[in-house]
């Protein structure tokens, strides 16, 4: 797997790449013999015609016609190439293919988020298959950001409210660095990213697995499972009413008939691995049991649960930063008994 | 009179005043009036200088006045230039923290955009010569001078609470919504931008009425020097671009005030409409900055070459032209940002259509040399480095207008490097070297030749290690306003950051030889130069109060030398000091050409500097 770049230009790992850098050459070979032909004729006409003693005079010169065409038209011809050039690649790099596939993407301070077709979402982290076209829909929540991979030679700035498209099929696997480059912001030069290409094969395996989200802070691995696990279906964590309760004001809400008689960690976890186990006043107990989450995943539900309701601090954050992972065993989950889990507890 | 000026406190008490040719002593020096009485002391000595000088409508004192002005803002924003590109020497936080990072590089923007670059050329050199060159006592208006500069000082002085109250981190194009929600110092910072935006308006103003209305008899269109044309072409830029900059800075400062929503998408508002309210000031804004310094270059490049500018008309036409359809490229600056693909390909084109005539000047000015007798003086070099840097800025101008290359440029280093290449090694090597051809003519004094020398090579060497490695950062992927960076672009951000060093060394030789010319500079002749323009030709050095004893009477174009010099042996280039006048034939003659009137007519005004001491070569 060699890439190589060039003194000039990262290694040409997209498709459309060798179109952009042959045009890139070309205005470069293009701005070194004018530049080198100007030079030269300063250097020596300053020299040839410098003045030798006072009496120098200069000669009337009568400027030739041809001359000062000439360099009016060849330069206008010459630019008139090069903006063609580029409209034709502008316009190949900027149409996706129709069978592109798509993955969305959401540039916030100071992370990109990826959520592919399926449901799966990734942060920091874009997995795509190579050798065929992907086109990415982009947004940001905040302000604006840029999505650039220098080895691809694409770039677009991600706006809130409205959706920017890139694409690019990748050629080779490997990984990929991803940048933002409209500024943003504090942590704005280490907003990075990686694009992984990978095969068909291990793409699919990966997206089977939901592509574990290891090194995102718990509160953000939180949000991410909310919209996942569709858990959004039904809660609103803006307070607005749905099917289930919403999760603002959730943390430590008074919840009658449970340990503490307060919506706490346990609480929580609980009522995700075992929807029964309580039922809130009002509500129907329609809620699916989820007993595939990790420990993490669960960890991170509760994290997120906190955070939008304030009680998330800068010191859970560092915590979550070194990925602390609350032992499951602290955790006094009820067991669920047999009977609950069929019948609603009406 | 002589005597009050002798004395005046301007000038330290060792250093006398300048002692003129005979007949060639300013009558009212503009520098030294009025002069108090010499047996007052204490303040009372310095106040009547201060009072006349802070309440001057001359346009030379205002000239001066701006000067030190930007200076100060270019020396400020060049400090921050250096320590954001010291932080850069590694990766990671050195000494600054990313906060105080953002904030530093807007700083450095800001300031050298809005309190340096744009009034620095027009301020300056354009306030002091452009009345003398039209052989004129003032502007139209020159009360309304005097307000421009003190508009443009309430404009700064907000910008310097905007910075003292925590600074302002959006970059200099304040770009929404990321303004909307930082809570740093934008509104100050906005006001300031929309005040000193009047003082351009107002200079603008007063330039086109003074250029129209005012030239000397005999002055035609077609005599007006270059630097005239390029500040007639810059003033209707000011005036009619200005206003757009100054109506955003209001919306977005209403925005954050009232929570309107006009750019904050949170409030419905569209932040791309921004970025074109942004640019359809900002790229005529950098005619506003390029276009006076082509005048400054076409002055140097015609005096120091000896010859007719060549193409001279193109060059006057050709700046007016540009000015005008400045304004329909400004889509350029958002190839990736999500305007229309279709307008993006339209301002492509016209980039180019327009780009091709700037390009084209360079050209004429190296075909200026050609059969000339080029004097390689200070100024000269500082022409010289400028057509190469410029060129280059040019250049890569082409890559970063042609749309699926500037896709993978846009906002990297290489439009950092761009622009540096346009703004500094363009707009500020000619302020420099106008500086050093204008500083006589401004304070009488000779500027050191051996210093101005090399303080042009060390900035020329330190611009290209600073700048031109940025190209390469930029291509390989290194994207600006980053406040740390991967490893890869280690290597190259330390060449540029050594490279700064030396340039900031060679701009403080600049600063030393203007420092010291005033007070240990030799006294400047007329025309050191040998120029043809009347502010050499017609005026002494420094300039009288009024300018002029008599109005000149305008003959010729503004580079015939062919014209003016003709059949009499003599160089006119000032150099003839030692005596031997070139081929022998020596003396101040009075000019020998009938086309410019009899010469005892203009005995006592003009002053070719003929038997002046050689200009001085340390
Ligand atoms: C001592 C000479 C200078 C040095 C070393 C220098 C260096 C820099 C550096 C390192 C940046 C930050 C680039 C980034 O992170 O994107 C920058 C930005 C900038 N410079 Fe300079 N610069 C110099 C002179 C000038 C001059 C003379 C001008 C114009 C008159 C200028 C205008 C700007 C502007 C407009 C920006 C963009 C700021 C922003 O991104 O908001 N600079 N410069
Ligand atoms: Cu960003």
């Amino acid at each position: 797997m060699e890439r190589e770049g060039t003194f000039w230009l990262p290694p040409q790992s997209s498709t459309t790449a060798h179109e952009v850098d042959a045009l890139f050459y070309f205005i470069l070979v293009m701005s070194v013999i004018i530049q080198v032909g100007v030079t030269y004729y300063l250097v020596k006409f300053a020299w040839k015609y410098r003045r030798r003693s006072h009496a120098d005079r200069p000669v009337d010169v009568h400027p030739s016609k041809w001359l000062e065409i000439s360099w009016v038209v060849v330069p206008t011809l010459l630019v008139f190439v090069v903006f063609f050039w580029g409209f034709k690649a502008f316009v190949s790099a900027g149409i996706a293919p129709d069978n592109a596939y798509q993955i969305h993407v959401v540039g916030k301070k100071w992370l990109w988020e990826f959520e592919y077709p399926d449901g799966t979402t990734s942060v920091g982290d874009l997995y795509v298959p190579v050798g065929e076209p992907i086109e990415l829909i982009m947004t940001s929540t905040d302000v604006l950001h840029s999505f650039y991979v220098p080895e691809f030679r694409v770039k677009h700035d991600a706006i809130p409210n409205r959706y920017t498209t890139i694409w690019f099929e990748v050629k080779e696997e490997g990984e990929y660095q991803v940048l933002c480059t409209e500024y943003c912001g504090t942590a704005h030069s280490e907003m990075y990213a990686k694009v992984h290409a990978v095969d068909r094969g291990t793409f699919n395996d990966w997206l089977r697995t939901g592509g574990g989200n290891d090194n995102l802070p718990l509160n953000q691995l939180g949000e991410l499972l909310y919209t996942k696990q569709a858990c959004n279906n039904c809660h609103s964590v803006d307070g607005s009413s749905g099917i289930g309760p919403s999760w603002q004001g959730l943390w430590q809400a008074a919840r009658p008939g449970s340990d503490e008689g307060v919506a706490d960690a346990n609480y929580i976890r609980t009522s995700i691995v075992n929807p029964n186990a309580y039922i809130v006043e009002g509500y129907q107990g329609a809620m699916p049991a989820y007993p595939n989450l990790t420990d993490r995943e669960l960890n991170g539900l509760v994290a997120y649960i906190r955070d939008i309701n304030g009680a998330w601090t800068a010191a859970d954050s560092a915590a979550a930063n070194d990925s602390t992972v609350v032992p499951a065993d602290t955790l006094d989950v009820p067991t669920p008994d047999g009977d609950a889990e069929l019948a609603p507890a009406d | 009179m002589s005597t009050t000026t002798a004395a005046a406190p301007v000038r330290t008490q060792s250093a006398p005043a300048p002692k003129h040719p005979p007949g060639h002593e300013p009558v009212h020096n503009y520098l030294l009036e009025p002069g108090p009485s010499p047996d007052v002391r204490g303040l009372a000595r310095v106040w009547p200088t201060v009072k006349a000088w802070v309440t001057t409508v001359d346009h030379k004192r205002i000239g001066v006045m701006y000067l030190f002005a930007v200076s100060f803002f270019f020396a400020v924003a060049g400090i921050a230039a250096l320590l954001v590109r010291a932080e850069l020497m590694n990766p990671g936080s050195d000494f600054l923290t990313a906060d105080e990072y953002n904030r530093m590089f807007t700083l450095h923007g800001v300031m050298m955009v809005f309190l340096f670059i744009v009034p620095s050329i027009p301020g300056s050199l354009g306030n002091f010569v452009l009345p003398i060159m039209l052989g004129v006592k003032d502007v139209a208006f020159p009360k309304l001078n005097l307000a421009s500069f003190y508009v443009f000082i309430a404009g700064a002085s907000i910008a310097v609470y905007a910075i003292l109250s925590g600074g302002i981190d959006t970059g200099w194009t304040f770009y929404t919504p990321y303004s909307d929600e930082t809570n740093t110092a934008v509104l100050p910072m906005t006001m300031a931008v929309f005040v000193a935006g009047f003082a351009s308006i107002l200079t603008g103003i007063n330039f086109i009425v003074t250029i129209h209305k005012m030239r000397a008899p005999g002055l035609t269109w077609n005599r007006l020097p270059l630097f005239i044309w390029a500040l007639y072409a810059v003033s209707i830029v000011q005036v009619l671009a200005t206003p757009v900059v100054g109506i955003t800075m209001i919306l977005l400062a209403m925005e954050r005030l009232l929570n309107i929503g006009i750019f904050d998408p949170a409030l419905g508002g569209d932040p791309v409409l921004f970025q074109h309210f942004f640019w359809f000031y900002s790229h005529p804004a950098v005619y506003i900055m390029i276009l006076p310094a082509f005048g400054v270059i076409s002055e140097l490049m015609g005096t120091f070459s000896r010859q007719k500018v060549f193409g001279y008309r193109a060059i006057a036409l050709s700046s007016v032209a540009i000015a005008m359809l400045g304004f329909l490229v400004w889509g350029h600056h958002m190839f990736v940002s999500g305007q229309s693909p279709l307008s993006s390909i339209v301002f492509s084109l016209i980039t180019f259509l327009i780009g091709v005539p700037s390009g084209i000047k360079v050209l004429n000015w190296v075909w200026t040399m050609y059969r000339g007798s080029v004097w390689l003086t200070t100024p000269m070099l500082y022409a010289l480095s400028f057509l190469f840097l410029f060129t280059i800025g040019g250049l890569t101008g082409i890559m970063v207008g042609t749309l699926a290359v500037d896709v993978h440029l846009h906002d990297t280093y290489f439009v950092v490097a761009h622009f540096h290449y346009v703004m500094m090694g363009g707009t500020v090597m000619a302020m420099i070297g106008g500086l050093f051809y204008w500083w006589p003519k401004m304070f009488g004094r000779m500027m050191s030749e051996t210093w101005g020398r090399i303080s042009a090579g060390v900035v020329f060497f330190g611009f290209n290690m600073t700048f031109f490695t940025q190209f390469i950062l930029g291509s390989q992927g290194m994207p600006r306003r980053y406040f740390t960076y991967l490893p890869e672009y280690h290597d190259l951000h330390q060449v540029s950051t050594i490279g700064s060093w030396f340039l900031g060394l060679g701009l403080l030789l600049v600063l030393g030889n203007m420092i010291w010319s005033l007070f240990k500079g030799k006294p400047a002749p007329g025309n050191p130069w040998g120029a043809a323009t009347l502010e050499w030709t017609h005026a002494t050095s420094p300039p009288d109060h009024h300018n002029f004893h008599r109005t000149p009477l305008v003959t010729h174009g503004p580079y015939d030398y062919g014209v003016l010099f003709s059949g009499d042996g003599y160089s006119g280039d000032g150099a003839g000091g030692d005596g031997s006048g070139g081929d022998g034939s020596r003396g101040p003659a009075p000019i020998p050409n009938p086309e410019l009137g009899a010469p005892q007519e203009m005995e006592k005004s003009i002053d070719l500097g003929l038997a002046q001491p050689k200009p001085s070569r340390d």
